[in-house]
């Protein structure tokens, strides 16, 4: 009780410790700086799974504290990662635009229309959109990254919550609010081309090192976000902050009755959560090279939800052991590595399989071990969970399970 | 002890309903209630099932609007009913239910820290860190309750009546100037009991404290005013000896 913030927390440290050493390892075994064992396009994929462990823990402190189960976290990672595409695509545009002028000086207006040319030809515009106006702007783009997805967060969370909508009705809500998104920035007029989406993001405009170094870079960059991500989460979840969500997860009615305005406080955490996964995305989509409304389309948040179920929801670990887990398994199987299984009359091929695997092993683990992988650390710690012959937590829907909690 | 008896002084009550009515669904849970406590009264409220002391609770509270009547609170005389719940809370009511209602997952210290009175904005719970003051408080209000040694205890684990009595601790922590308290005697030995009866003596020494009870050997230890409502109205009010001896009373719920 009277213990600093670390030893309230031990799984900072640890936590700490084994992300530096990864990064470590993984910078050292890169091409960039080492002998290449690791491909650049591993490189990547790692930092990638880094942004995603990232948007995980938003997720966990959203869905694993609070009990509100968002499907639409994903979209704020989405926007998030199109707020910084803008300006990625733009600035690169203007080098291309510059360099085959060559002599020719050009008038501020004629650089932006060919700009405007060449990225929206595609769509067959060739007007730069108004919402492109600061797209030249790093300082400008880079808020946008927080205040863009922050205030849609701010402003549906608002119209969700104070009218009290809860449960597998606010899930829907917010699927609708993803799902709606998606559709809109499907449509060309949306200004953001499409369902093309943005491309060539790899490219770092100004920087001239090869993606070699570029890929170790934005995994630092990666690890050092998800770190401070994860002690600013952990923050939060272990001072009276941290109880009061708890106390709404598991007996909204109640924390009412003790004077805290649950509304402001599901507010709080769901704008908050909304901006930590935008930043994920500002630096998934340089990795990942493109983005296109695809990757908001809802299954995207389910899939988030299913990675804090199979890592364990209610604790920060948990839920980056299992967006890791899950995803660099994905990438193994769909790459194309793992072998078939032929069966005579039918080949299992792991591409198709892997995701009816993954459902398989999210209902299997919501069944009979809620805990996920975080169950693994409480088996070697000896934690049990309590014995409430099938009781949850707490009378509210998103309330912890007998199975999830701990002695 | 005379004093308690007169009760409140219309005026100068720390909570004024008037004329409250609320129906479900074509049910008339209240009707036409009016009730007044003072602000250090010790009030016990008595009545069959389905007279509407729950529902009576939860329009002080905020959880149910009535139709039509007022309800005014403090010296300020203000209008609960443009409150929600945790605004109610913060002015000062506490509520405490008749099914202990703790937070399991956490410990009796978490409990109790959450329930300290203290700013309850996102913003300052973020940065808030228990000081010593509040450490000492939540020890000293645990001890009261018989929890000292359960501090670091989850507080799923206690017993029912140990979760009754963390229940009355967060309470405690609360400060406020009105204790509504649903049944606080359910499921308690005797012991317990007695121990219970004291503390809402001592509490209703400076606050106002209404008690919500079944159990008419309680009510007599309580040794205060006593209202019984019937069918959302007032049936009767005064000492316990005084409605007992009423004749309506007796037909609708003593008699039975």
């Amino acid at each position: 009780m009277r213990s600093g913030f670390l030893a309230k927390n031990p799984s900072v440290l640890w936590f700490l410790l084994i992300l530096a050493v990864f990064t470590l390892g993984v910078t050292f075994l890169s091409h960039a700086y080492g002998p290449g064992m690791i491909s650049t396009s591993m490189v990547k994929t790692l930092g990638k799974t880094l942004c995603l462990c990232l948007i995980a823990i938003a997720m966990d402190l959203v869905w694993g504290y609070t009990g509100i189960l968002s499907l639409g976290h994903f979209a704020f990672f989405g926007l998030g990662g199109y707020m910084i595409g803008m300006w990625l695509m733009y600035e690169r545009t203007r080098d291309i635009v510059l360099s085959s002028a060559g002599e020719f000086p050009m008038t501020p207006q004629e650089i932006n229309d060919a700009i405007g040319t060449q990225i929206f030809g595609v769509v067959g515009g060739s007007d730069l959109p108004a919402i492109w106006h600061f797209a030249g702007n790093l300082p400008m783009q880079l808020l946008f990254v927080v205040l863009v997805p922050g205030l849609l967060a701010l402003i549906f969370g608002w119209l969700a919550f104070r009218s009290r909508v809860t449960g597998v009705y606010l899930s829907i809500l917010t699927q609708a609010m993803t799902l709606a998104l998606s559709l809109y920035l499907f449509q060309n007029e949306s200004g953001l081309r499409g369902n093309n989406g943005l491309s060539g993001l790899q490219n770092i405009p100004g920087v001239s090192a090869n993606q070699d170094h570029l890929s170790v870079w934005f995994l630092w960059a990666s690890a050092v976000a998800l770190g401070l991500g994860y002690i600013a989460a952990a923050f939060i979840v272990s001072g009276k902050f941290g109880s009061v969500i708890r106390g709404i997860r598991d007996d909204e009615a109640r924390v009412r009755f003790l004077g805290y305005s649950v509304e402001g406080y599901k507010l709080f955490v769901f704008t908050l959560t909304a901006i930590i996964a935008a930043i994920a995305g500002a630096l998934y989509y340089p990795q990942a090279g493109i983005i296109n409304p695809g990757e908001m389309a809802p299954i995207a948040s389910i899939y988030l939800a299913v990675w804090v179920a199979i890592g364990g929801r209610g604790r920060l670990y948990g839920a980056v052991m299992g967006a890791a887990f899950v995803s660099i398994v994905s990438s193994w199987f769909t790459g194309g590595r793992v072998p078939d299984i032929p069966l005579g009359f039918y080949t299992i091929q792991w591409v198709d399989w892997w995701q009816v695997l993954l459902g398989l092993a999210f209902v299997l683990v919501t069944l009979l071990a809620p805990k996920g992988l975080s169950g693994i650390v409480d088996l070697l710690e000896g934690i049990r969970s309590p014995k409430r012959h099938g009781a949850p937590l707490g009378p509210d829907k998103g309330a912890f399970r007998e199975g999830e909690a701990q002695e | 002890m005379s004093d308690r008896v007169i009760g409140a002084q219309p005026g100068n009550a720390q909570l004024e309903v008037s004329g409250i009515s609320v129906t479900f669904d074509g049910f008339r849970a209240i009707n036409n209630l009016s009730f007044a406590i003072g602000p250090a009264e010790l009030r016990a409220v008595i009545g069959p099932n389905g007279a509407g002391k729950t529902t009576f609770m939860d329009i002080v509270t905020g959880k149910t609007r009535p139709d039509e009547g007022r309800v005014l609170w403090g010296e300020t005389h203000q209008n609960l009913l443009k409150m929600n719940e945790a605004q109610i809370a913060r002015a000062g009511i506490g509520r405490k239910f008749q099914k202990p209602t703790v937070f399991e997952d956490q410990s009796v210290t978490e409990n109790l820290m959450m329930a300290l009175k203290a700013n309850r904005s996102p913003f300052s719970v973020l940065v808030w860190k228990a000081g010593a003051k509040d450490r000492a408080r939540v020890e000293e209000i645990a001890a009261q309750v018989g929890l000292g040694d359960h501090l670091p205890r989850k507080a799923g684990e206690l017993s029912h009546g140990q979760k009754q009595w963390l229940e009355i601790g967060m309470l405690l922590a609360q400060e406020p100037r009105l204790l509504l308290v649903d049944e606080p005697a359910a499921g308690m030995t005797l012991a317990e009991r007695e121990q219970t009866t004291a503390l809402l003596v001592e509490l209703a020494k400076t606050r106002a404290v209404v008690v919500v009870e079944h159990d008419m050997e309680f009510v007599r230890r309580l040794n205060c005013k006593v209202t019984v409502l019937h069918e959302g109205s007032v049936l009767a009010e005064g000492t316990l000896d005084h409605v007992t001896a009423d004749q309506r009373v007796i037909e609708v719920y003593l008699g039975r």
